[in-house]
């Protein structure tokens, strides 16, 4: 594959560390201007990523080389095809995001907002360095740099519960990390390399009884932040930070990351072919379908409503992990797709929890009877959202489902469809009362007219589920994320 | 046995003041007793160092009329080491004097018990 | 082997010398005096070691012979890329720690200052010493003069300092004597007393029993001296009640010093090949290390004290030097002295944000500390920095010392010791992350401190200056580490690995 060299992916992840810095330096007394770098920044860092979709869907790969960190391994970026759906993904929604959480902080008039708004820029940084990171070591790097900037937003309550969620995100993001990094020095000293290449480049070059070893860490260490049961729990726990956080936690950054961790050990450290050979996947495939399984379950039992969510979104990130461990086309094909489907149809719901939250302090799936009424386009974005994480059509997450069943036959593995379909119901089953007792069970209170969160917050949710329709009927429409997921797909399985 | 005893006498005179310094270094429990080990203990080294350059029929290494070659004086160089090591354990032992000063100043006593009982 | 007699070998020892002995002096009448003849001491000490790594990596290794006296009759300083790079390093970090330290002397000990800055360019004179020398008697009478030198500078601070000092007086003596005891013994064998010398005489004499029990004293006399467990007893409480300039200069500096004195022994005059692999050594070494690392980590997560916790976190650290030269590889070898850079900044950068806690607030409890970051928001980002350093996060410096570490002992086959720095890591984020979380967002207690901006309370800026080039340096010591590694470490590795 030919190779650009360009400062378009340096510049991408730089823009918001540049941004960080202002947002510090301006602090508390000029609002405004603090506001207006975050938006700044999302909006230049959208652009830069968006143009590089063009040389990314010509079959090239885009890369800025920075120094050599240890002899044998650079600080390099690389756009390939699968970073560019993340980073498009996370910056894309950074610049909606960013609109909402000002509207949430200011109507909330929260405290230490520099501090909110300097860890999610730097968080961002971390997050486009990972998307674009071109060896396991550069990842490893940015995915620290995410867990620490993140900490802060987890626990920015500050009250006792926020700081031991805080604590506990941080036992487990650390542990998890100490797993990747042993494995990447073991892999390192065996092979010479950590570079990610399209199908893997382990095959040959380590010793058989190390490679189960490897892929369990690997896959831990990276399954922490994709919230594989049992090393989940943090991510209920963190619901505790605002919900703009959780929308970022949630949809764009932290388990994506996680996610996009895993899929770049599965497709291209080991490759589909040394996985299906050595049978490797099968046991991880199985863990996965538990997580699906169990998470959808115990979602149906939550009734704080951003726990529910976050259930339903531990559901989602394996539906994405398994796709990929099908190791066939369309596995991988709706893997990746329902990577970034799910990340718009996420967020929506989380905007509207956190919507409802603004204007009506509440948090309970229970006293939401006959808030439609009184917030129409909230609930009617999140009706959208639950519709598209179920799987309905004309929505999103109906295209990746789809594409995810027949991966699961093209794999000639019925258990994992019967998997996804059960996934399904399960979405339904914990969504649709929601989306029933919001619109047609009567309120307790005097139903009043149209009474919306502030416009700021309204928007971005309109706009998120609004996207997710035009996705779900055009697939390539803006973002180009069809296309360039095939261009991915093609270069992991070898132009099959 | 006798025969290794005899014959490296002067090692083992050493090692027994070594002990001896080191012993009450560690086992007395006033800090004066404590000083008192470590300079027994840096002498026996500086013994131990005299010692080894003896030569049998080795006189004083002053220059002397008639006795032109090296051969016939001690080695003078374990003498010229030991007086840099000489003047470092009189420091020494000055610095520890001046801190016991101090902890005698602030604690009233130098036993080290007491001191670590009034340090609670 | 051909550099010419550079006058900056001889140089690094005899200015900040001659101005110890200018202080008292000119400090009769200006009691400023000594704060600005001991920056410039150690100002032109730093020149002059950088001129003298620059020489050893472009021409060749230094040999100055002192007195015009030809070796091994006369003793003389070898400057060689492994000496080289640690005058750099603890002439950089004296001159970065000396700047600050005017404030936190003045407060801490206003009436004392002449006498402090003689006693304290005379310990920057011990280990300048001991890091050019090419002789072993020489490297002992300079290890004296700088361990007296801190005996000294320790015992003048508050609390329980004379006490610990005198701790340290009786265990430091020890362990200079069996050192002493050490040399003796090899000079009984091979009549000499030059490094060089030494090492080109006992490959012959490696079966003698006198040989064997003289690396014996050399390692436990370093080790005593170095704070190795188990013989670190007298760290926590020396770091601890030390006055605050002097544990910014001893804690990055001297047990670093004494690591270097262990890593000569074992791979200049004695060959890695018989003390590293023929006797065990190695392996006491190592399992020694990581008993430190383990041992010293839970220690700190114990205490509350920060200047405490930081000590139990060097008895740690030392261990991972340790475990790079018992490793008895390439890569390890480069992980520990990598690690003596990156050390001493770290441990520069937090005992300096001590210092400055201590100014500010009088204290060292860090239960004390919530809100922090409002009254002194530099300085505890600077903090923030040298912690997640610690913790080995990357890009900054500590992350690169461990990797190598890691790779080594991957290398080395020892798996168990990977698990023990990995281990170790997480067990460092426990008492850092702690710190910072009380720092940053705990809310601070009721008063000034709550509402927005807060009393802005700085330090001045002869503290802050230093302390955001240490965190700087740490930053930047971490993405350029590989330049580093490549063009001075790897020079100064012994021939065989």
């Amino acid at each position: 594959m030919e190779t650009i060299s360009s400062i378009k992916p340096l510049g991408a992840v730089l823009v918001s560390l540049i941004a960080a810095m202002l947002i510090l330096l301006t602090g508390d007394r000029h609002r405004n201007l603090r506001e207006a770098w975050t938006l700044l920044a999302a909006v230049i860092k959208f652009s830069l990523v968006f143009s590089l979709a063009g040389p990314i869907l010509e079959g090239r790969s885009v890369e800025t080389t920075l120094l050599t960190l240890v002899p044998g391994l650079k600080l390099q970026l690389r756009v390939d095809a699968f970073g560019l759906v993340f980073g498009l993904l996370a910056s894309g929604l950074w610049v909606l995001t960013s609109i909402y959480s000002v509207g949430y902080m200011r109507s909330l008039q929260e405290h230490a907002q520099t501090r909110y708004f300097f860890c999610f820029a730097l968080a961002l940084s971390a997050t486009m360095g990972i998307a674009f990171s071109a060896n396991l070591l550069t990842l490893y790097i940015f995915y620290e740099i995410l867990t620490l900037s993140t900490w802060p937003l987890v626990a920015h309550k500050e009250t006792p519960e926020a700081l031991a969620a805080g604590r506990k995100y941080l036992v487990y993001t650390l542990t998890s990390s100490t797993l990747i990094l042993f494995s990447a020095a073991a892999i390192f000293v065996q092979t010479g390399t950590l570079d990610f290449t399209p199908g893997g480049f382990l095959a040959g070059r380590v010793a058989e009884g190390m490679l189960p070893l490897f892929f369990a860490l690997l896959l831990f260490g990276f399954g922490v932040k994709a919230a594989i049961m049992p090393i989940h729990e943090w991510l209920p726990s963190a619901m505790i930070a605002p919900t703009p956080v959780s929308a970022l936690l949630h949809a764009v950054a932290v388990v994506k990351a996680g996610v996009f961790g895993c899929l770049r050990v599965i497709l291209y450290v080991f490759g589909p072919a040394l996985l299906t050979q050595k049978g490797l996947w099968f046991p991880f495939a199985l863990l996965v379908s538990f997580t699906i399984l169990a998470a959808g379950m115990i979602a149906l039992g939550q009734d704080n409503l951003k726990r529910r969510l976050a259930f339903s979104t531990i559901n989602s990130l394996s539906i994405i992990i398994l796709g990929a461990l099908l190791l066939s086309k369309s596995g991988i094909t709706g893997g990746i797709l329902h990577l970034a489907n799910h990340g718009y149809l996420k967020i929506t719901l989380f905007f509207c929890a956190g919507a409802i939250y603004v204007k009506t302090r509440k948090e309970l799936v229970s006293q939401l009877n006959g808030i439609g009424r009184r917030m129409p386009f909230t609930m009617g974005a999140f009706a959208l959202g639950a519709m598209g994480l179920a799987g309905v059509p004309p929505l999103n997450g109906f295209i990746s489902k789809w594409y995810l069943c027949l991966g699961a036959l093209e794999a000639h593995e019925i258990i994992f469809l019967v998997v996804f379909l059960l996934s399904a119901l399960l979405d339904v089953a914990f969504f649709f009362p929601i989306v029933y007792n919001a619109f047609f069970k009567a309120a307790k209170e005097e139903p009043f007219r149209c009474d919306e969160a502030p416009l700021t917050m309204v928007i971005p949710l309109t706009a998120t589920a609004l996207f997710s329709l035009v996705l779900g009927v055009y697939p390539d429409a803006l973002m180009k994320f069809f296309s360039i997921t095939n261009q991915a797909v093609r270069a992991i399985l070898g132009g099959g | 046995m006798i025969d290794s005893l005899m014959s490296k006498y002067n090692y083992w005179i050493y090692i027994v003041l070594m002990m001896i310094g080191f012993y009450a270094m560690i086992g007395k429990k006033n800090l004066v007793k404590k000083l008192i080990g470590m300079n027994i203990f840096q002498t026996a080294i500086i013994l131990y160092y005299i010692s080894i350059g003896v030569k049998k029929g080795g006189t004083v290494p002053v220059l002397m009329e008639g006795l032109p070659h090296a051969a016939a004086y001690v080695n003078p160089l374990p003498h010229v080491l030991m007086l840099t090591a000489i003047v470092v354990s009189v420091s020494t032992t000055g610095v520890a004097l001046a801190v016991l000063l101090l902890i005698y100043r602030r604690y009233k006593t130098l036993e080290e018990d007491e001191i670590l009982k009034s340090m609670r | 082997m051909n550099a010419p007699q550079i006058p900056a070998a001889i140089l690094i020892i005899l200015i900040p010398l001659m101005s110890s002995y200018a202080i008292p002096l000119l400090g009769w009448r200006w009691r400023g005096a000594g704060y600005y003849l001991a920056l410039s001491a150690i100002g032109a000490s730093l020149v002059c070691s950088l001129i003298l790594l620059y020489t050893v990596l472009t021409v060749g290794t230094i040999h100055y012979h002192l007195g015009g006296w030809l070796p091994p009759w006369g003793i003389e300083y070898v400057i060689d890329p492994l000496n080289g790079f640690v005058g750099v390093v603890v002439c950089c970090l004296s001159f970065l720690v000396t700047v600050s330290s005017r404030a936190s002397v003045e407060k801490e000990l206003p009436d004392k200052k002449v006498r402090f800055y003689t006693i304290y360019l005379l310990l920057f004179t011990g280990l300048m010493g001991i890091t050019v020398t090419g002789d072993v008697f020489n490297l002992y009478v300079f290890l004296e003069i700088a361990s007296l030198a801190a005996y000294a500078l320790i015992a003048i601070g508050e609390d329980g300092a004379p006490l610990a000092a005198f701790n340290y007086i009786i265990m430091g003596t020890i362990g200079a004597c069996f050192y002493l005891l050490g040399v003796g013994y090899l000079y009984i064998m091979t009549g000499s007393l030059n490094i060089a010398d030494l090492a080109k005489l006992l490959p012959a004499l490696y079966p003698s029993k006198v040989v064997l029990v003289a690396l014996a004293f050399f390692l436990i006399g370093t080790a005593i001296k170095m704070g190795l467990f188990p013989l670190h007893v007298w760290l926590p409480d020396a770091y601890t009640f030390a006055p605050s300039a002097v544990s910014s200069f001893i804690a990055p500096l001297m047990t670093k010093v004494m690591a270097y004195i262990l890593i000569r022994v074992m791979i200049t005059v004695f060959e890695p090949s018989y003390s590293l692999k023929a006797v065990p050594v190695g392996t006491i070494l190592t399992w020694l290390a990581a008993a430190a690392i383990l041992v010293g980590s839970i220690l700190a997560i114990a205490q509350s004290d920060f200047k405490r916790m930081l000590a139990y976190s060097s008895v740690s650290q030392i261990g991972y030097i340790v475990l790079g030269v018992g490793l008895a590889n390439a890569t390890g070898l480069v992980g520990s002295l990598l690690h003596i850079l990156n050390h001493g900044f770290m441990k520069a950068c937090l005992f300096s944000v001590a210092a400055a806690l201590m100014l500010k607030t009088g204290g060292r409890n860090i239960y004390q500390l919530p809100g922090m970051h409002r009254r002194m928001p530099f300085t505890m980002a600077a903090l923030a920095i040298a912690a997640l350093s610690m913790v080995g996060v990357p890009p900054t410096c500590g992350f690169f010392s461990k990797w190598y570490l890691i790779l080594g002992a991957i290398e080395a086959g020892q798996w168990i010791f990977v698990g023990v720095i990995l281990l170790s890591s997480l067990l460092t984020a426990v008492y850092f992350m702690r710190v910072i979380e009380i720092i940053f967002f705990r809310p601070a207690p009721s008063g000034g401190h709550a509402t927005g901006e807060g009393v802005r309370d700085e330090i001045p800026l002869s503290m802050s200056v230093p302390l955001w080039i240490l965190a700087a340096g740490i930053l930047l010591l971490g993405l350029f580490s590989e330049k580093i590694v490549s063009g001075i470490l790897r020079l100064a590795l012994p021939a065989g690995y």
